[in-house]
Protein backbone atom coordinates (compact mmCIF):
# COMPACT_ATOMS: atom_id res chain seq x y z
CA UNK A 1 0.00 0.00 0.00
CA UNK A 2 1.23 3.52 -0.79
CA UNK A 3 1.13 6.28 1.81
CA UNK A 4 -1.85 7.82 0.03
CA UNK A 5 -3.70 4.49 0.19
CA UNK A 6 -2.99 4.22 3.90
CA UNK A 7 -4.29 7.73 4.51
CA UNK A 8 -7.41 7.06 2.48
CA UNK A 9 -8.08 3.76 4.27
CA UNK A 10 -7.77 5.57 7.58
CA UNK A 11 -9.90 8.58 6.61
CA UNK A 12 -12.76 6.42 5.38
CA UNK A 13 -12.81 4.18 8.45
CA UNK A 14 -16.00 4.41 10.52
CA UNK A 15 -13.96 5.61 13.51
CA UNK A 16 -12.53 8.69 11.83
CA UNK A 17 -15.85 9.43 10.13
CA UNK A 18 -17.73 9.14 13.44
CA UNK A 19 -15.24 11.53 15.03
CA UNK A 20 -15.82 13.92 12.13
CA UNK A 21 -19.57 13.63 12.62
CA UNK A 22 -19.15 14.58 16.27
CA UNK A 23 -17.12 17.65 15.28
CA UNK A 24 -19.72 18.60 12.69
CA UNK A 25 -22.58 18.19 15.16
CA UNK A 26 -21.04 20.74 17.51
CA UNK A 27 -20.11 23.12 14.69
CA UNK A 28 -23.69 23.26 13.40
CA UNK A 29 -24.85 23.62 17.03
CA UNK A 30 -26.85 20.40 17.01
CA UNK A 31 -28.39 19.34 20.34
CA UNK A 32 -26.63 15.96 20.03
CA UNK A 33 -24.96 14.96 23.28
CA UNK A 34 -24.02 11.56 24.62
CA UNK A 35 -25.34 11.21 28.18
CA UNK A 36 -22.44 11.42 30.63
CA UNK A 37 -23.18 7.98 32.07
CA UNK A 38 -23.10 6.35 28.64
CA UNK A 39 -19.75 8.01 27.91
CA UNK A 40 -18.39 6.72 31.22
CA UNK A 41 -19.90 3.28 30.56
CA UNK A 42 -18.36 3.07 27.09
CA UNK A 43 -14.93 4.04 28.39
CA UNK A 44 -15.17 1.39 31.13
CA UNK A 45 -16.19 -1.20 28.55
CA UNK A 46 -13.37 -0.30 26.15
CA UNK A 47 -10.66 -0.28 28.81
CA UNK A 48 -11.79 -3.51 30.46
CA UNK A 49 -12.13 -5.25 27.10
CA UNK A 50 -8.62 -4.08 26.24
CA UNK A 51 -7.24 -5.38 29.54
CA UNK A 52 -9.04 -8.75 29.33
CA UNK A 53 -7.97 -9.49 25.78
CA UNK A 54 -4.41 -8.38 26.53
CA UNK A 55 -4.33 -10.54 29.66
CA UNK A 56 -5.45 -13.68 27.81
CA UNK A 57 -2.70 -13.12 25.24
CA UNK A 58 -0.20 -12.34 27.97
CA UNK A 59 -0.88 -15.70 29.60
CA UNK A 60 0.43 -17.34 26.43
CA UNK A 61 3.39 -15.05 25.72
CA UNK A 62 6.80 -15.97 27.05
CA UNK A 63 7.85 -13.35 29.61
CA UNK A 64 11.28 -12.91 28.02
CA UNK A 65 9.66 -11.69 24.80
CA UNK A 66 8.03 -8.73 26.48
CA UNK A 67 11.01 -7.57 28.59
CA UNK A 68 12.74 -5.41 25.97
CA UNK A 69 9.57 -3.72 24.66
CA UNK A 70 8.60 -3.02 28.30
CA UNK A 71 11.94 -1.32 28.98
CA UNK A 72 11.58 0.69 25.74
CA UNK A 73 8.07 1.76 26.79
CA UNK A 74 9.12 3.00 30.22
CA UNK A 75 12.09 4.82 28.66
CA UNK A 76 9.66 6.54 26.27
CA UNK A 77 7.50 7.52 29.25
CA UNK A 78 10.48 9.33 30.78
CA UNK A 79 12.01 10.81 27.62
CA UNK A 80 8.88 12.17 25.89
CA UNK A 81 7.83 14.58 28.68
CA UNK A 82 11.41 15.89 28.84
CA UNK A 83 11.45 16.51 25.08
CA UNK A 84 8.05 18.23 25.27
CA UNK A 85 9.19 20.35 28.22
CA UNK A 86 12.39 21.44 26.48
CA UNK A 87 10.51 22.42 23.31
CA UNK A 88 7.87 24.36 25.25
CA UNK A 89 10.46 26.23 27.30
CA UNK A 90 13.08 26.90 24.60
CA UNK A 91 10.97 27.44 21.49
CA UNK A 92 7.66 28.41 23.03
CA UNK A 93 9.06 30.46 25.92
CA UNK A 94 6.25 29.18 28.09
CA UNK A 95 6.23 29.53 31.86
CA UNK A 96 7.92 26.52 33.52
CA UNK A 97 4.72 25.47 35.26
CA UNK A 98 2.66 25.57 32.04
CA UNK A 99 5.38 23.70 30.16
CA UNK A 100 5.50 21.03 32.89
CA UNK A 101 1.71 20.65 32.92
CA UNK A 102 1.61 20.15 29.15
CA UNK A 103 4.64 17.80 29.31
CA UNK A 104 2.79 15.57 31.80
CA UNK A 105 -0.02 15.15 29.25
CA UNK A 106 2.33 14.37 26.35
CA UNK A 107 4.38 11.95 28.45
CA UNK A 108 1.30 9.94 29.33
CA UNK A 109 -0.85 8.08 26.83
CA UNK A 110 -4.34 8.14 25.32
CA UNK A 111 -5.96 4.71 25.40
CA UNK A 112 -8.35 5.58 22.58
CA UNK A 113 -5.45 6.55 20.33
CA UNK A 114 -3.88 3.18 21.18
CA UNK A 115 -7.08 1.34 20.26
CA UNK A 116 -7.42 3.32 17.03
CA UNK A 117 -3.80 2.54 16.12
CA UNK A 118 -4.22 -1.16 16.87
CA UNK A 119 -7.41 -1.26 14.81
CA UNK A 120 -5.71 0.56 11.93
CA UNK A 121 -2.64 -1.67 11.70
CA UNK A 122 -4.88 -4.75 11.79
CA UNK A 123 -7.02 -3.32 9.00
CA UNK A 124 -3.95 -3.02 6.75
CA UNK A 125 -3.10 -6.66 7.33
CA UNK A 126 -0.51 -6.45 10.12
CA UNK A 127 -0.73 -8.53 13.27
CA UNK A 128 0.74 -6.46 16.10
CA UNK A 129 2.05 -8.27 19.18
CA UNK A 130 -0.87 -9.28 21.39
CA UNK A 131 0.78 -8.03 24.57
CA UNK A 132 0.72 -4.35 23.55
CA UNK A 133 -2.04 -3.60 26.07
CA UNK A 134 0.49 -4.37 28.81
CA UNK A 135 2.76 -1.69 27.37
CA UNK A 136 -0.17 0.73 27.40
CA UNK A 137 -0.55 0.18 31.15
CA UNK A 138 3.19 0.77 31.63
CA UNK A 139 3.18 4.01 29.69
CA UNK A 140 0.40 5.82 31.51
CA UNK A 141 2.02 6.94 34.77
CA UNK A 142 5.77 7.62 34.24
CA UNK A 143 5.06 10.63 32.01
CA UNK A 144 2.64 12.12 34.54
CA UNK A 145 5.19 11.64 37.33
CA UNK A 146 7.98 13.28 35.30
CA UNK A 147 5.74 16.20 34.29
CA UNK A 148 4.58 16.79 37.86
CA UNK A 149 8.19 16.56 39.05
CA UNK A 150 9.26 19.24 36.55
CA UNK A 151 6.37 21.40 37.68
CA UNK A 152 7.22 21.01 41.35
CA UNK A 153 10.77 22.16 40.65
CA UNK A 154 9.25 25.29 39.15
CA UNK A 155 6.96 26.10 42.08
CA UNK A 156 9.15 24.74 44.89
CA UNK A 157 8.27 25.55 48.45
CA UNK A 158 4.53 25.16 48.18
CA UNK A 159 2.95 22.15 49.88
CA UNK A 160 1.60 19.79 47.23
CA UNK A 161 -0.40 16.57 47.56
CA UNK A 162 1.90 14.71 45.12
CA UNK A 163 1.83 11.34 46.91
CA UNK A 164 -1.95 11.38 47.04
CA UNK A 165 -2.22 12.50 43.43
CA UNK A 166 0.07 9.73 42.13
CA UNK A 167 -1.89 7.24 44.20
CA UNK A 168 -5.05 8.52 42.49
CA UNK A 169 -3.41 7.99 39.09
CA UNK A 170 -2.58 4.39 40.02
CA UNK A 171 -6.03 3.68 41.44
CA UNK A 172 -7.93 5.76 38.83
CA UNK A 173 -10.36 3.93 36.58
CA UNK A 174 -8.01 3.78 33.59
CA UNK A 175 -5.25 1.96 35.45
CA UNK A 176 -7.58 -0.15 37.53
CA UNK A 177 -9.56 -1.44 34.54
CA UNK A 178 -6.50 -1.95 32.39
CA UNK A 179 -4.28 -3.64 34.97
CA UNK A 180 -7.25 -5.40 36.59
CA UNK A 181 -8.42 -6.60 33.17
CA UNK A 182 -4.93 -7.86 32.34
CA UNK A 183 -4.87 -9.82 35.60
CA UNK A 184 -8.35 -11.27 35.11
CA UNK A 185 -7.54 -12.20 31.51
CA UNK A 186 -4.19 -13.74 32.43
CA UNK A 187 -5.75 -15.77 35.25
CA UNK A 188 -8.74 -17.06 33.28
CA UNK A 189 -6.75 -17.84 30.14
CA UNK A 190 -8.27 -18.72 26.79
CA UNK A 191 -10.82 -21.25 28.01
CA UNK A 192 -12.22 -18.93 30.65
CA UNK A 193 -12.33 -16.00 28.23
CA UNK A 194 -14.14 -17.82 25.44
CA UNK A 195 -17.67 -17.68 26.92
CA UNK A 196 -17.46 -13.89 27.49
CA UNK A 197 -15.55 -13.14 24.29
CA UNK A 198 -18.66 -12.35 22.17
CA UNK A 199 -19.50 -9.39 24.42
CA UNK A 200 -15.95 -8.03 24.56
CA UNK A 201 -14.96 -8.63 20.95
CA UNK A 202 -18.11 -8.62 18.86
CA UNK A 203 -19.24 -5.25 20.20
CA UNK A 204 -15.81 -3.67 20.64
CA UNK A 205 -15.48 -1.85 17.33
CA UNK A 206 -19.06 -0.64 17.42
CA UNK A 207 -18.57 0.78 20.91
CA UNK A 208 -15.34 2.42 19.76
CA UNK A 209 -17.23 4.13 16.90
CA UNK A 210 -19.79 5.57 19.32
CA UNK A 211 -17.04 6.65 21.71
CA UNK A 212 -15.26 8.49 18.91
CA UNK A 213 -18.48 10.31 18.06
CA UNK A 214 -18.43 11.67 21.61
CA UNK A 215 -14.71 12.47 21.30
CA UNK A 216 -15.61 14.58 18.26
CA UNK A 217 -18.15 16.49 20.34
CA UNK A 218 -15.61 17.02 23.13
CA UNK A 219 -12.87 18.16 20.76
CA UNK A 220 -15.23 20.58 19.00
CA UNK A 221 -16.13 22.19 22.32
CA UNK A 222 -12.50 23.19 22.67
CA UNK A 223 -12.03 24.48 19.11
CA UNK A 224 -13.02 27.99 20.21
CA UNK A 225 -10.04 27.93 22.60
CA UNK A 226 -7.59 27.43 19.72
CA UNK A 227 -7.42 31.19 19.27
CA UNK A 228 -6.71 31.65 22.98
CA UNK A 229 -3.76 29.24 23.06
CA UNK A 230 -1.95 30.83 20.11
CA UNK A 231 -0.13 29.60 17.04
CA UNK A 232 2.83 28.11 18.86
CA UNK A 233 0.78 25.61 20.84
CA UNK A 234 -1.17 24.59 17.72
CA UNK A 235 2.11 23.92 15.91
CA UNK A 236 3.41 22.10 19.00
CA UNK A 237 0.31 19.90 19.09
CA UNK A 238 1.07 18.67 15.58
CA UNK A 239 4.89 18.64 15.61
CA UNK A 240 5.51 16.97 18.97
CA UNK A 241 3.42 13.87 18.19
CA UNK A 242 5.41 13.43 14.96
CA UNK A 243 8.70 13.57 16.92
CA UNK A 244 7.41 11.32 19.70
CA UNK A 245 5.80 9.01 17.15
CA UNK A 246 9.09 8.60 15.26
CA UNK A 247 10.89 8.03 18.58
CA UNK A 248 8.32 5.42 19.64
CA UNK A 249 8.33 3.58 16.32
CA UNK A 250 12.14 3.54 16.38
CA UNK A 251 12.32 2.35 20.00
CA UNK A 252 9.78 -0.35 19.20
CA UNK A 253 11.77 -1.54 16.19
CA UNK A 254 15.00 -1.63 18.22
CA UNK A 255 13.22 -3.57 20.97
CA UNK A 256 12.22 -6.18 18.42
CA UNK A 257 8.57 -5.37 17.77
CA UNK A 258 7.01 -6.14 14.38
CA UNK A 259 6.19 -3.26 12.01
CA UNK A 260 2.59 -3.22 13.28
CA UNK A 261 3.69 -3.33 16.91
CA UNK A 262 6.27 -0.58 16.46
CA UNK A 263 3.64 1.58 14.73
CA UNK A 264 1.25 1.14 17.67
CA UNK A 265 4.03 1.96 20.15
CA UNK A 266 4.76 5.04 18.04
CA UNK A 267 1.12 6.10 18.26
CA UNK A 268 1.19 5.53 22.04
CA UNK A 269 4.28 7.71 22.46
CA UNK A 270 2.77 10.34 20.15
CA UNK A 271 -0.53 10.52 22.01
CA UNK A 272 -1.40 12.85 24.86
CA UNK A 273 -3.49 11.87 27.86
CA UNK A 274 -6.81 13.60 28.45
CA UNK A 275 -8.42 11.37 31.10
CA UNK A 276 -5.77 10.50 33.71
CA UNK A 277 -3.45 13.51 33.41
CA UNK A 278 -5.80 16.53 33.65
CA UNK A 279 -7.10 15.96 37.20
CA UNK A 280 -3.64 14.96 38.45
CA UNK A 281 -2.11 18.12 36.98
CA UNK A 282 -4.94 20.34 38.14
CA UNK A 283 -4.52 19.11 41.71
CA UNK A 284 -0.74 19.38 41.82
CA UNK A 285 -0.01 22.33 39.55
CA UNK A 286 -3.06 24.60 39.85
CA UNK A 287 -1.00 27.59 38.66
CA UNK A 288 -0.83 26.07 35.18
CA UNK A 289 -3.51 27.21 32.76
CA UNK A 290 -5.84 24.24 32.02
CA UNK A 291 -6.91 25.74 28.70
CA UNK A 292 -3.39 25.13 27.36
CA UNK A 293 -3.04 21.45 28.20
CA UNK A 294 -6.64 20.45 27.53
CA UNK A 295 -6.87 22.22 24.19
CA UNK A 296 -3.49 20.94 23.00
CA UNK A 297 -4.18 17.33 23.90
CA UNK A 298 -7.88 17.10 23.03
CA UNK A 299 -8.45 19.56 20.18
CA UNK A 300 -5.11 19.35 18.37
CA UNK A 301 -3.09 16.22 19.07
CA UNK A 302 -5.90 13.68 19.38
CA UNK A 303 -7.55 14.57 16.03
CA UNK A 304 -4.14 14.85 14.34
CA UNK A 305 -3.11 11.39 15.49
CA UNK A 306 -6.45 9.87 14.57
CA UNK A 307 -6.52 11.31 11.06
CA UNK A 308 -2.88 11.56 9.91
CA UNK A 309 -0.57 10.50 12.74
CA UNK A 310 -1.37 6.79 12.93
CA UNK A 311 -0.77 6.07 9.21
CA UNK A 312 2.39 8.19 9.45
CA UNK A 313 3.79 6.17 12.40
CA UNK A 314 3.02 3.01 10.47
CA UNK A 315 5.04 4.38 7.58
CA UNK A 316 7.89 5.30 10.00
CA UNK A 317 7.86 1.77 11.42
CA UNK A 318 8.13 0.38 7.89
CA UNK A 319 11.18 2.59 7.22
CA UNK A 320 12.91 1.64 10.47
CA UNK A 321 12.32 -2.06 9.88
CA UNK A 322 14.37 -1.97 6.68
CA UNK B 1 -40.62 24.23 67.01
CA UNK B 2 -37.96 26.76 68.04
CA UNK B 3 -35.36 27.70 65.44
CA UNK B 4 -31.72 28.47 66.22
CA UNK B 5 -29.78 31.14 64.39
CA UNK B 6 -26.76 29.49 62.71
CA UNK B 7 -24.53 29.94 59.64
CA UNK B 8 -24.86 28.29 56.25
CA UNK B 9 -21.51 28.10 54.46
CA UNK B 10 -21.78 27.52 50.70
CA UNK B 11 -18.72 26.69 48.60
CA UNK B 12 -19.01 26.41 44.81
CA UNK B 13 -15.90 24.88 43.30
CA UNK B 14 -14.41 22.96 40.39
CA UNK B 15 -14.87 19.18 40.56
CA UNK B 16 -11.26 18.11 41.25
CA UNK B 17 -11.48 19.80 44.64
CA UNK B 18 -14.30 17.59 45.92
CA UNK B 19 -12.28 15.05 47.92
CA UNK B 20 -10.00 17.69 49.40
CA UNK B 21 -12.78 20.07 50.39
CA UNK B 22 -14.77 17.31 52.07
CA UNK B 23 -11.68 16.14 53.95
CA UNK B 24 -10.89 19.72 55.01
CA UNK B 25 -14.45 20.33 56.26
CA UNK B 26 -14.37 17.22 58.39
CA UNK B 27 -10.96 17.96 59.86
CA UNK B 28 -12.03 21.52 60.68
CA UNK B 29 -14.91 20.05 62.67
CA UNK B 30 -18.03 20.25 60.50
CA UNK B 31 -20.58 17.65 61.58
CA UNK B 32 -22.00 17.12 58.10
CA UNK B 33 -22.21 18.42 54.56
CA UNK B 34 -24.41 18.36 51.47
CA UNK B 35 -23.04 18.22 47.95
CA UNK B 36 -24.78 18.92 44.64
CA UNK B 37 -23.45 18.95 41.09
CA UNK B 38 -23.70 22.27 39.30
CA UNK B 39 -23.08 24.06 36.05
CA UNK B 40 -21.97 27.63 35.64
CA UNK B 41 -19.59 30.19 34.33
CA UNK B 42 -17.29 32.63 36.08
CA UNK B 43 -14.11 34.64 35.77
CA UNK B 44 -12.12 31.45 35.13
CA UNK B 45 -14.46 30.38 32.34
CA UNK B 46 -16.97 27.57 32.00
CA UNK B 47 -16.13 24.96 34.60
CA UNK B 48 -17.72 22.23 32.53
CA UNK B 49 -15.32 22.83 29.67
CA UNK B 50 -12.14 22.65 31.72
CA UNK B 51 -11.17 19.46 33.52
CA UNK B 52 -14.15 17.25 32.68
CA UNK B 53 -16.94 16.96 35.22
CA UNK B 54 -19.66 19.16 36.66
CA UNK B 55 -18.91 21.80 39.27
CA UNK B 56 -19.77 21.12 42.90
CA UNK B 57 -21.74 23.05 45.51
CA UNK B 58 -20.93 22.13 49.10
CA UNK B 59 -23.19 23.32 51.90
CA UNK B 60 -22.55 23.14 55.62
CA UNK B 61 -24.72 24.36 58.51
CA UNK B 62 -22.55 25.29 61.46
CA UNK B 63 -21.75 27.72 64.25
CA UNK B 64 -20.54 31.25 63.48
CA UNK B 65 -16.92 30.68 64.64
CA UNK B 66 -16.52 27.46 62.65
CA UNK B 67 -18.09 29.09 59.59
CA UNK B 68 -15.43 31.78 59.80
CA UNK B 69 -12.65 29.21 60.11
CA UNK B 70 -13.95 27.28 57.10
CA UNK B 71 -14.13 30.38 54.91
CA UNK B 72 -10.66 31.51 56.00
CA UNK B 73 -9.26 28.04 55.21
CA UNK B 74 -10.87 27.98 51.75
CA UNK B 75 -9.65 31.50 51.02
CA UNK B 76 -6.09 30.67 52.00
CA UNK B 77 -5.75 27.34 50.21
CA UNK B 78 -7.97 27.55 47.15
CA UNK B 79 -8.76 31.12 46.15
CA UNK B 80 -5.39 31.86 44.49
CA UNK B 81 -5.40 29.10 41.87
CA UNK B 82 -8.76 27.40 41.65
CA UNK B 83 -12.24 28.35 40.51
CA UNK B 84 -13.95 28.69 43.91
CA UNK B 85 -16.45 31.01 45.46
CA UNK B 86 -17.71 30.85 49.05
CA UNK B 87 -20.26 32.73 51.07
CA UNK B 88 -21.83 32.64 54.51
CA UNK B 89 -25.49 33.28 55.25
CA UNK B 90 -27.31 33.48 58.56
CA UNK B 91 -30.06 30.88 58.66
CA UNK B 92 -32.71 29.85 61.19
CA UNK B 93 -32.35 26.12 61.59
CA UNK B 94 -34.71 23.62 63.21
CA UNK B 95 -33.09 21.24 65.70
CA UNK B 96 -30.15 23.69 65.77
CA UNK B 97 -28.39 21.83 68.57
CA UNK B 98 -27.42 19.12 66.06
CA UNK B 99 -25.05 21.42 64.21
CA UNK B 100 -23.05 23.10 66.95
Amino acid sequence: MTTADLLRANLLSPYVLAFGLGLLARLVKSDLALPKDIYTGLSIYLLFALGLKGGVELSQAPLGEIALPAVATIALGVVTPLVAYAVLRRLGRMRPVDAAAIAAHYGSVSAVTFIAAQTFVRSVGESPEPYLATLLALLESPGIAVGLGLGLLAVRGADRPVGGVMREVFTGRTMLLLVGGLAVGALTGKSGYEPIAPFYEGLFRGALTLFLLEMGLLAAERLADLRKVGGFLVAFGVAIPVIHGALGAWAGTVAGLSVGGAAVLGAMAASASYIAAPPAVRMTLPEANPTYYLTASLAITFPFNLVAGIPLYFWFAGLFAR
Amino acid sequence: MAATSLRLVTIVAEPVLEPRLVRDLKSLGASGWTLTETRGEGSRGMRASDVPGAGIRLEVVTSAPLAERIVAHVAEHYFPNYAVIAWVATVDVLRGEKYV
